[in-house]
């Protein structure tokens, strides 16, 4: 046992050195009023949560999230669950369909959205040539945008996990709902979507994470007008220069997004204690 | 009550193919009401397909199904008024023993007031009341399958299946619930089929059985029918053991085999002279003789087999193949030795089953 446990050690080691180490360096930065880190504050946050512009940033970036999360659960979800059920060759198809957004590089993949979606994108061309509008519609530098791109581009992580759930579900148990007397519909919403609770959430919370850290994504698509948290960081950091309060907003954040996280995984292992056969 | 509550089933001409190969071929099978019919056979030989088919998952290809003279083939399994109690169960497992005996009430928009009434009126009779608000994972195997059968029952359906329901149990569990499967059955009167690949559950559970291979019926008779007088070879083997010694037939009637001897058959074997032929005795159908008489044959026993309240010996027939032979185990007398030269015949010819060899 001892020597097993010594295994551990230059995994542990790596791990202090590159993660637990800045973290701690980011926390006292932010407990400084300047870089030079003379005399201990919590001027920053004091900062932060009086400056209805700071805090405002926030509450957008958090319900960013929890559209692009929404949007991608309303697609991702059908498409699981026609993955689930199709055979074995549509279904590595459309899995690999699914994943191709992962095998992109995201500047690429944003460009692509940017030629898209713009005044003379693609998708205002078909939409003026249809006849729909008269105008081209606004979605580059608008949070729509930002929110269908993030919903295309996290989609898998939405998709594997409910997927993976749907696929070890019991076949016999929609049979028994059938043959009780429920039709599809009723057997959807009483067996087969609280079953498949666990997969839900946990889809939810990997998109919610990437979906309000997505800096790239989040930047090019939204413009400069568009300020989320990743970017408040960035722009105090290396635009003002201001290391001390863009650490304290890491750490904000950082915080924020573990508590929004726990909630969700909370939610998930009693819905999974409930599920488990 | 029984009367009014059993359905007839009526299966007509039933073929089902997927693609190129053919599942179930030419199905013709009619089931009284209140009767408990067993498909028995190996895995592969339909009989699934079969239970899909009348249950309503599978359209059939060709023939038709019918509950009491009407056709259910157009009917989806909600609209057909079938139960079925699934090999694992099939158990909800997000909600309570009572909320899955309510599901199939509630798909029915019975109202709430008969629901709770209902449920706990099921949960009595499958002797469950007190377990209404566990969770299925709370329960052992017997008291899941309990709870199915009340779920299941609970709509009163038309007819009963069960796919392989005793499979996950173990052994003397397993005789517990065959004999309060087959009280609930009884007493019901509902008509059921057991689909299973235990002849011992068929055997010991069903009024008729109906032995299935590879996608059609080899026969249809009563647990002792099936035992003793096998319509062919593959039922004779794949129910209860038996011995099999190839000949040719000859007058008499009677059958010489491979290895010399001639063996008297029944008067009602009849094939052409010289026919090549099997001949099928089961092991407590021999009989230890006490000297070389008219057509006992000599062998040497090979094995001892101590099974309880029997004791089958394997022995080697002189220039020939090996048999099986049984008799009850005399508590007094010990076992007979390994090496010893027996004599032994069959109890009588009729004992012996004749088919012809493929």
């Amino acid at each position: 046992m001892e020597a097993d446990s010594r295994l551990v050690l230059p995994l542990a080691a790596i791990f202090t050195a590159f993660f637990v180490a800045p973290l701690v360096v980011l926390l006292l930065l932010s407990l400084h009023g300047d870089i030079a880190m003379q005399g201990w504050t919590l001027h920053n946050y004091v900062k932060f949560f009086t400056d209805p512009f700071s805090y405002s940033i926030l509450i957008d970036t958090l319900l960013l999230g929890v559209k692009a999360t929404l949007v991608c659960l309303l697609f991702g979800y059908p498409i699981a669950w026609l993955c689930a059920r199709a055979g074995a060759r549509w279904q590595s198809v459309l899995v690999f369909l699914v994943i191709l957004p992962i095998l992109t590089s995201v500047v690429v993949r944003t460009f692509s959205w940017i030629v898209i979606l713009g005044r003379q994108g693609l998708l205002n061309q078909v939409v003026m040539g249809l006849g729909l509008s008269n105008e081209p519609l606004r979605l580059l530098y608008t949070e729509v945008g930002v929110v269908m791109v993030l919903a295309q581009v996290q989609m898998p992580l939405m998709v594997l996990p409910i997927l993976t759930v749907l696929s070890k579900l019991d076949p016999n148990l929609a049979d028994a709902s059938r043959v009780l007397g429920a039709g599809e519909w009723r057997t959807f919403f009483r067996v087969t979507l609280p079953l498949s609770l666990p997969g839900i959430i946990a889809g939810c919370i990997l998109t919610y994470a990437a979906s309000i850290t997505a800096f790239v994504t989040q930047t090019l698509i939204g413009g400069a007008r568009l300020i989320y948290m990743p970017l408040n960081i960035y722009q105090q950091a290396v635009g003002a220069n201001n290391w001390p309060f863009a650490a304290a907003l890491s750490i904000i954040f950082m915080i924020t997004v573990m508590i929004v996280v726990g909630v969700l995984g909370a939610i998930g292992r009693r819905s999974e204690i409930h599920g488990r056969a | 009550m029984t009367a009014s509550r059993s359905h007839r089933l009526r299966l007509e001409a039933i073929t089902h193919r997927f693609g190129a190969s053919t599942a179930v071929r030419d199905i013709n099978l009619d089931i009284a009401g209140g009767e408990l019919v067993a498909l028995l056979g190996p895995s592969g030989c339909g009989k699934s397909t079969l239970l899909r088919i009348i249950s309503g998952f599978i359209r059939q290809t060709e023939g038709r199904v019918l509950f009491d003279d009407s056709v259910v083939d157009a009917l989806s399994p909600a609209e057909r008024g079938v139960g079925i109690v699934f090999q694992n169960y099939a158990l909800f497992p997000h909600m309570s023993v009572g909320e899955n005996v309510a599901y199939g009430l509630q798909a029915h928009k019975w109202p709430r007031e008969r629901i709770g009434k209902r449920v706990a009126e099921m949960l009595d009779l499958v002797h469950m009341g007190e377990f209404a608000s566990r969770k299925p994972r709370e329960l052992s195997g017997g008291q899941q399958q309990r709870v199915a059968l009340a779920r299941c029952l609970a709509i009163d359906p038309k007819v009963l299946l069960l796919d392989e329901p005793f499979g996950a149990l173990d052994k003397n569990l397993r005789l517990d619930m065959q004999i309060e499967v087959k009280r609930l059955q009884r007493q019901s009167g509902i008509t059921t089929i057991l689909v299973t690949h235990d002849q011992e559950e068929a055997l010991s559970m069903a009024d008729r059985i109906a032995v299935m291979s590879r996608g059609h019926i080899e026969q249809v008779s009563t647990p002792t029918g099936i035992y003793d007088t096998p319509q062919t070879l593959f039922v004779n083997e794949f129910v209860g053991t038996t011995n099999v010694l190839r000949g040719e037939f000859i007058e008499g009637p009677a059958v010489r085999l491979e290895h010399g001897p001639i063996l008297p058959v029944g008067p009602d074997k009849a094939f052409q002279q010289g026919r090549a032929v099997v001949v099928s005795i089961r092991p407590e159908q021999l009989r230890f003789r006490p000297a070389p008489s008219d057509g006992a044959f000599a062998a040497v026993i090979t094995t001892v087999l101590p099974l309880g309240a029997q004791v089958v010996y394997d022995v080697a027939l002189t220039g020939g193949p090996s048999l099986k032979i049984a008799e009850p185990r005399d508590a007094e007398g010990g076992l007979r030795p390994v090496g010893a030269t027996v004599y032994l015949a069959p109890a009588s010819p009729a004992a012996c089953n004749v088919f012809p060899a493929s």
